[in-house]
């Protein structure tokens, strides 16, 4: 029975050694591995699987190559659906996703199918194999505004149908999320994310770093007076949210996007760059999501000694369980049911530490989660350097108060329909911009729906 | 990349370099900024936009050399390039966004302190052009330190130039040439007693809180520019944040400029130096190293 195989575990770099580099933690199957755990696949008429991946990847498919060890194959399958199947395989939430539909997983452990699509592509690359068939231009012109990816996403499909395709990205860098907010010992920046967008380049997609659109160039006059028929705004959900605590503009609390911008995107923690980064001795970290492991974890390999404060318990934390369960290993503390009410801080205006509340779960609220009560009286502080807030973002109103006539909700969120479409004819919208934060795999998703509109809107018009 | 088409020091430490941006200097208006990078591994820097030429496509910065990177970037030549150059950003000055009835007869005073010569000056312009009258004070550590004297007096109607060691100008501080004229004003012995209908500083953290001490008083409406450590300059990080009227603003896309009365000038000066000991360890090694011409 294929089913009897164990899972095949995945190598990974030392915990103790890890806490003190930015080195990948997970080392991915080597091909023997990787035909190994392909095996374990039963190859489903029906595949559930596959309904649950938000781009649709042809997963029995790609891992019956492996099976027989026709990796290019397999890539080439991954294509179809894919274009960045190495960061995907790397950071997807594959347990709520493709994995956890698994049929496989009903009983034992599902299929590794992450580990195995990332397999395929660092295999891909290493030899250098790649997919550049595309369309005869067709001459039209698509801004696409935002590097991230459902921005990556819908300009690759629409390179293959033939589009001529600009991209607009505010940064100095593409790749949005990929490379400013996902650490390094994650999502390697130079081998992985630069060598997917150059493969998005390669389909001729153009990508001009620098631009604000809502201020460099607006929409309006890209689409009145450039000639784009289109556009598509992939502009994520950058803004983050503070508590509204007293002391949380005292020196020493960021946000964990500026924490992480200024390690990741401006390589902090390389002491070759010029950015500077402060750590300090002893970190706290309020939240509970991927951001705010990526934020303790970063942290923990500048040197300091972290502790994430949550207001919930272990249960509910939003972060992938193999991050916190990485975290832990590095040796993060977790401080659940506990809430800060205030930043304290020395007379020169330093942080010093973290007033907090402890919390017990009460009734389950609207969402059925049970919301966390305070108990009385039951304040104590924790000594820490550093604060950084990791409380979720939402979208950057730039460009909905710059493009008249852009429809949005009371989060800010782009209002947009299945396809992407916005209130605004030819302008069509997609990712953590219309959904507030998700996931990488959703906004691709999303950008692969607004191109197929875009198509359609095109060949109408 | 982005060309630096001319380059001049103003001053030993203050320099002024026209660069290739056609798309921002097509966009710009007086009171935003921009961010760049000198090379590869460099930080991103706010600098102000201090003039732009739609035409041939080009933006002035005027940079001062306080640390590490922004000697990088006075350090750079005619025909080098910056590897990154974004803008404009923020938002820009409010009389922007005035229609000529509204800002005609309007009376402004601008107060500039050392650097912020170099912002003050194109929105001078820009009102000149629309025909407002206004009068600037310059303040500056001495006679070499002061800057755009010539193309200030050439717009504004008054220019008063205050000095601290008295080598040009009125010796003393620029609040004491503003309460003068303030106090000249109501006793009806200056401008004819016609009251300024507003003031705008921007200089030193230091200057503009003193501005904002000397001013409301008077009842002068009064705008500062906030020159807070940024990094993305999109809204992305909060590094830039302060607060106005108790709340918390993010100066790169809340500002640059705001209303001086309801700024914490203490918790924005003490936020501006959150990286000082950090950046001084970086300026000494290179101080000793190659970097230094
Ligand atoms: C620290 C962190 C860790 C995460 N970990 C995971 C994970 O493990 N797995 C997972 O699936 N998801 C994870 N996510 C979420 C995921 O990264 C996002 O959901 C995804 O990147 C959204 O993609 P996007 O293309 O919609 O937006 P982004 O990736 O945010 O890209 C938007 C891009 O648009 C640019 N932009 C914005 N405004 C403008 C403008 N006016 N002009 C030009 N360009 C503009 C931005 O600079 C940015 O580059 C994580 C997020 C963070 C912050
Ligand atoms: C909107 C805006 C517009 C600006 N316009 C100009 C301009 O037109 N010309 C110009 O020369 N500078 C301008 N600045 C300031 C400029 O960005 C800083 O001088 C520069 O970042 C300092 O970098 P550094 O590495 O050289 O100095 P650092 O080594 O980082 O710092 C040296 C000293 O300067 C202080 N400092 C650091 N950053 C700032 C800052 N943002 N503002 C004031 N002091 C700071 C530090 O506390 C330290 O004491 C502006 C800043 C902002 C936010
Ligand atoms: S893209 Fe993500 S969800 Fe889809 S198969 Fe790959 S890992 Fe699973
Ligand atoms: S559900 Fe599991 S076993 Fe079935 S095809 Fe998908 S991965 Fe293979
Ligand atoms: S500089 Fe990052 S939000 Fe203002």
């Amino acid at each position: 029975m294929r089913n009897k195989i164990p899972r095949v575990p995945v190598r990974e770099q030392d915990p103790a050694v890890r806490a003190k580099n930015f080195e990948e933690v997970s080392y991915g199957y080597d091909q023997s591995e990787a035909m190994l755990e392909a095996s374990r696949c039963l190859g489903c008429k029906k595949p559930s699987c596959v309904p649950a991946c938000p781009v649709s990847i042809q997963i029995p498919q790609f891992i019956y190559a492996v099976e027989t060890g026709n990796i290019e194959e397999a890539a080439r399958i991954i294509s179809k659906d894919s274009s960045l199947p190495a960061v995907c395989g790397r950071v997807c939430p594959q347990e709520s996703q493709c994995e956890g539909a698994c049929i496989l997983g009903v009983k034992g452990e599902p299929v590794s199918i992450g580990k195995l699509e990332r397999f395929v592509a660092d295999w891909s690359r290493e030899r250098g194999v790649k997919f550049t068939e595309k369309a005869e231009p067709n001459g039209k012109k698509v801004a696409i505004v935002g590097s991230g990816p459902a921005g990556l996403a819908c300009a690759t499909d629409l390179a293959r149908m033939g589009y001529d395709v600009t991209v607009f990205e505010v940064l100095h860098e593409a790749g949005g999320v990929l490379q400013y907010g996902i650490p390094e010992f994650r999502l390697p920046k130079e081998s992985v994310v630069k060598y997917e967008i150059d493969n998005v380049r390669a389909l001729g997609v153009k990508i001009e770093t620098n631009i604000v659109v809502g201020r460099t160039v607006t929409i309006d006059t890209l689409m009145d007076k450039e000639g784009f028929s289109a556009v598509f705004i992939g502009s994520g959900a950058g803004l983050p949210k503070f508590m509204g605590i007293p002391g949380e503009n005292l020196n020493g609390v960021v946000s964990a996007n500026e924490f992480l911008t200024r390690n990741n995107l401006m390589r902090a923690y390389d002491p070759s760059y010029d950015t500077p980064i402060y750590v300090g001795k002893r970190v706290a970290v309020v939240g509970g999501g991927n951001v705010a492991m990526d934020a303790a974890r970063s942290a923990l390999r500048l040197g300091a000694d972290v502790t994430v404060v949550y207001r919930r318990t272990e249960k509910e934390l939003p972060a992938r369980v193999e991050e916190v369960h990485h975290a832990k290993q590095e040796g993060i503390v977790f401080r659940m049911l506990t809430n800060p009410v205030e930043v304290l801080g020395d007379e020169r205006g330093w942080v010093t530490g973290l007033k907090c509340l402890k919390m017990e779960l009460g009734e389950p609220d609207q969402s059925g989660r049970r919301s966390p009560v305070p108990i009385p009286d039951s304040h104590f502080d924790i000594d820490t350097d550093v604060v950084i807030m990791s409380l979720g973002t939402s979208p950057n109103p730039l460009i909905s108060s710059t493009t008249p006539g852009l429809e949005i909700n009371k989060w800010n969120c782009l209002v947009a329909d299945d396809d992407g479409a916005t209130s605004r004819p030819g302008i069509f919208a997609g990712g953590d911009a219309v959904t507030g934060a998700a996931t990488v795999i959703l906004a691709m998703g999303a950008g692969r729906k607004a191109a197929a509109a875009i198509d359609k809107y095109l060949t109408n018009n | 990349m982005y060309k630096i088409i001319s380059k001049r020091f103003l001053t030993p430490i203050i320099c002024l370099m026209e660069v290739d941006a056609p798309r921002m200097a097509k966009a710009a208006k007086p009171g935003q900024f921009l961010i760049v990078r000198a090379h590869e591994k460099g930080e991103r820097i706010p600098l102000t936009i201090c003039d732009y030429d739609s035409e041939k496509g080009t933006v002035t910065i005027v940079t001062q050399i306080v640390g590490a990177s922004s000697r990088q970037i006075c350090h750079l030549n005619e025909g080098d390039s910056f590897v990154d150059f974004v803008g404009p950003l923020g938002l820009p000055s409010e009389f922007v966004h005035m229609s000529d009835d509204e800002i005609k007869g309007k009376k402004i005073i601008f107060i500039a302190g050392g650097l912020g010569t170099a912002p003050v000056y194109p929105q001078v312009k820009y009102l000149h052009s629309r025909g407002v009258s206004v009068d600037v004070i310059i303040g500056a550590k001495n006679k070499d330190m002061i800057i755009f004297e010539n193309e200030m007096r050439a717009i504004c109607n008054n220019l008063y130039i205050c000095t601290d060691d008295g080598s040009a100008g009125r010796k003393g501080l620029v609040t004491e040439q503003l309460k003068e004229l303030l106090d000249g004003i109501e006793a009806g012995t200056v401008n004819n007693g016609v009251k300024y209908d507003q003031a705008v500083a921007i200089g030193p953290m230091i200057m503009m809180k003193f501005v904002s001490i000397t001013a409301k008083p008077y009842g002068l409406p009064l705008i500062v520019s906030l020159n807070t450590l940024m990094v993305d300059g999109t809204g992305m990080c909060g590094a830039c944040r302060v607060s106005i009227g108790g709340k918390t603003k993010f100066a790169c896309v809340d500002g640059p400029e705001f209303d001086a009365y309801l700024v914490d000038f203490n918790e924005a000066m003490r936020r501006q130096g959150m990286y000082k000991n950090i950046e001084t360890e970086a300026d000494h090694k290179c101080n000793i190293g190659l970097d230094q011409k």
